[in-house]
């Protein structure tokens, strides 16, 4: 028997367990990865030549990355496994990838396919949140982790989730001036769902710990009113407080997120069915417990179900054991691994219900909001789109344009859907359909199309 | 935008590597070793390129090349992801096109 192809795509801590649990049955998947160096988002690594230890960029999760990025290290120096950094997936049909890097592009055919792709941060828009500026929450990690560097002089970061703590306490500690930390989550609702994060308690001790760091800065159960900006930038937040009171925070880079969303796309173009969940308040991928999606696709970490790192390292090794076993092969024993993913799951659903996202303030937004950033759609033109056409996200888009811009719909499509779901007299987003993902799934140069590797 | 607003970013660690020297809109400028397009741009002025659909400029907003707002020009033609190309010395990067292309 020839050995079988298989692709992973995502080096994160979902795919880098993925490929050890493959390598480890002595077959030899590629691993496809937008990165420079494995490790995801997460555990992303500074280029060449910077110095900052892995306890100073990870904190508590130092362990966790260093041995992930030493087990891929690892495989990939032995030759047991083929990795391509900076390469994307750009689409996929019929068991063929359309692969882009920086030398162009390249057909890779599987026979299993692997996507672990992770996720993005979530984003409700705010009123001016188009000026330079405005980042997301991850990405002012990111900017921190791997480039040493604050947005800005004076900060203010808003949403709600883990990270918004969390990356608050880790720009205090590298030295950034924090403004105020802004969760539009309640106290109540964070308190209710307690008895689900203390599945994980030195999880959710941790995130207490952080808050308590964050002393006067942090203020729950705030509304979002806007963000002043100039040519040049932001200079301000408004926000009412949990008493309504009108607050203005002065400020020239604002960090916004509301937990994260799945990178779905590929998924979709693999033909895997998706079920709109309440929980996450977005549309997720189908699969079993160990990640199966239906025909030799397997989907494993945040792009299946936003469990985080953890979970994603569990996934990882479950989807590649549920690979082998389909091929025939000796696959791990799972039991251990299927219990962890359930008491993950009911963990990160607590963080899901303790951290929601903010649908009121979606719906309540003016006419004159831009929803889409890439192409300064409003929220009125969506409104007035959604009562002409009918309120379908699909017809939306194609009428109107929302989620047609080069994001392709990931920072705005959660957000139009609640904006379509009112116009339209719909109680849920859920009603209004899903975008349906469109390759590429990231912009390529024409070049690319017409040479090959 | 005016010379004396200076960058957006704040340089927190990791200042101890290789100077590079780039063109930013016809003006030289320095970045670091390990930079990435968007951190050597944004820590010399405060934004990267015009928005298309709108009035206001543009600095980038995933940082993990999935908003696609970051893209910029080079001089010899071809655009550029600042967030995930790194810097190298002698490019030659645009914050808007070239008015005299076709």
């Amino acid at each position: 028997m020839t050995e079988p192809r298989i692709v992973i795509v995502g080096a994160g801590p979902a795919g880098i367990r993925a490929a050890e649990t493959l390598a480890a049955a002595g077959l030899r998947p590629t691993v496809i990865d937008e990165g420079a160096k494995a490790g995801g988002q997460i555990y992303r690594r500074p280029p060449d030549g910077f110095t900052r230890p892995p306890a100073t960029l990870y904190g508590s999760q130092a362990e966790k990355a260093v041995a992930l990025h030493g087990v891929f290290d690892g495989l990939a120096a032995a030759g047991r496994i083929v990795h391509l950094p900076r390469h994307s997936v750009a689409a996929l049909a019929d068991g063929t990838l359309h692969v882009v890097g920086d030398s162009g592009s390249r057909w890779i055919g599987y026979d299993r396919l692997i996507l672990a792709t992770g996720a993005t941060d979530r984003l409700a828009p705010v009123p001016g949140w188009q000026a330079p500026g405005v980042y997301s929450l991850g990405a002012m990690q990111i900017a921190l982790k791997a480039q040493g560097v604050a947005m800005g002089r004076r900060i203010v970061l808003a949403g709600s989730g883990p990270l918004l703590t969390l990356l608050a306490t880790q720009l205090l500690k590298a030295g950034a001036q924090i403004a105020a930390v802004l969760d539009t989550a309640g106290m109540r609702g964070q308190i209710a769902a307690f008895p689900d994060l203390a599945v994980r308690p030195s999880f959710a001790l941790q995130g207490l710990a952080m808050r308590a760091r964050l002393g006067r800065l942090y203020h729950a159960g705030i509304g979002l009113e806007g963000i002043e900006a100039t040519e040049t930038g932001v200079t301000a937040v408004r926000w009412t407080d949990a008493g309504g009171r009108s607050r203005r925070t002065a400020c020239d880079a604002v960090g916004l997120g509301w937990h994260l969303k799945a990178e779905t796309q590929l998924a979709d173009l693999a033909g895997c069915r998706f079920d709109y969940d309440a929980t996450w308040s977005q549309w997720l991928p189908c699969a079993d417990r160990m990640g199966r999606a239906g025909d030799g696709v397997y989907l494993a970490g945040d792009g299946l179900r936003l469990l985080g790192a953890d979970g994603a390292e569990v996934a990882g090794r479950l989807a590649a054991a549920a690979c082998l076993s389909d091929l025939g092969l000796p696959a791990p024993d799972t039991a251990a691994d299927l219990k962890r993913l359930d008491r993950l799951e009911r963990f990160a659903r607590g963080i899901a219900r303790a951290f929601p996202w903010p649908a009121d303030q979606v719906r309540a937004l003016s006419d004159d909001t831009v929803l889409c950033r890439c192409e300064g759609i409003t929220a009125g033109s969506v409104r007035e789109t959604a009562a002409y056409g009918g309120a379908e996200a699909n017809r939306v888009k194609s009428l109107g344009r929302a989620g047609m811009g080069r994001c392709q719909g990931r920072y705005c499509q959660l957000a139009a859907a609640e904006l379509i779901a009112v116009t339209g007299g719909l109680v849920h987003a859920g009603e209004v359909g899903r975008l349906r993902a469109q390759a590429p799934v990231r912009p390529m140069p024409i070049r690319a199309l017409l040479e090959e590797d | 935008m005016t010379e004396a607003t200076g960058g957006r970013l704040v340089r927190l660690a990791e200042t101890v590597r290789q100077p590079i020297r780039f063109l930013l809109d016809g003006v030289e400028r320095t970045a670091l070793s390990g930079d990435t397009v968007l951190t050597a741009i944004l820590t010399n002025v405060p934004a990267l390129r015009q928005a298309e659909f709108g009035p206001e400029r543009r600095a980038g907003f995933c940082l993990m090349g999935a908003c696609q707002d970051c893209w910029i020009w080079q001089e010899q033609g071809p655009r550029l992801r600042a967030c995930s190309t790194p810097v190298a010395d002698g490019m030659r990067l645009q914050t808007r096109t070239r008015e005299d292309w076709p």
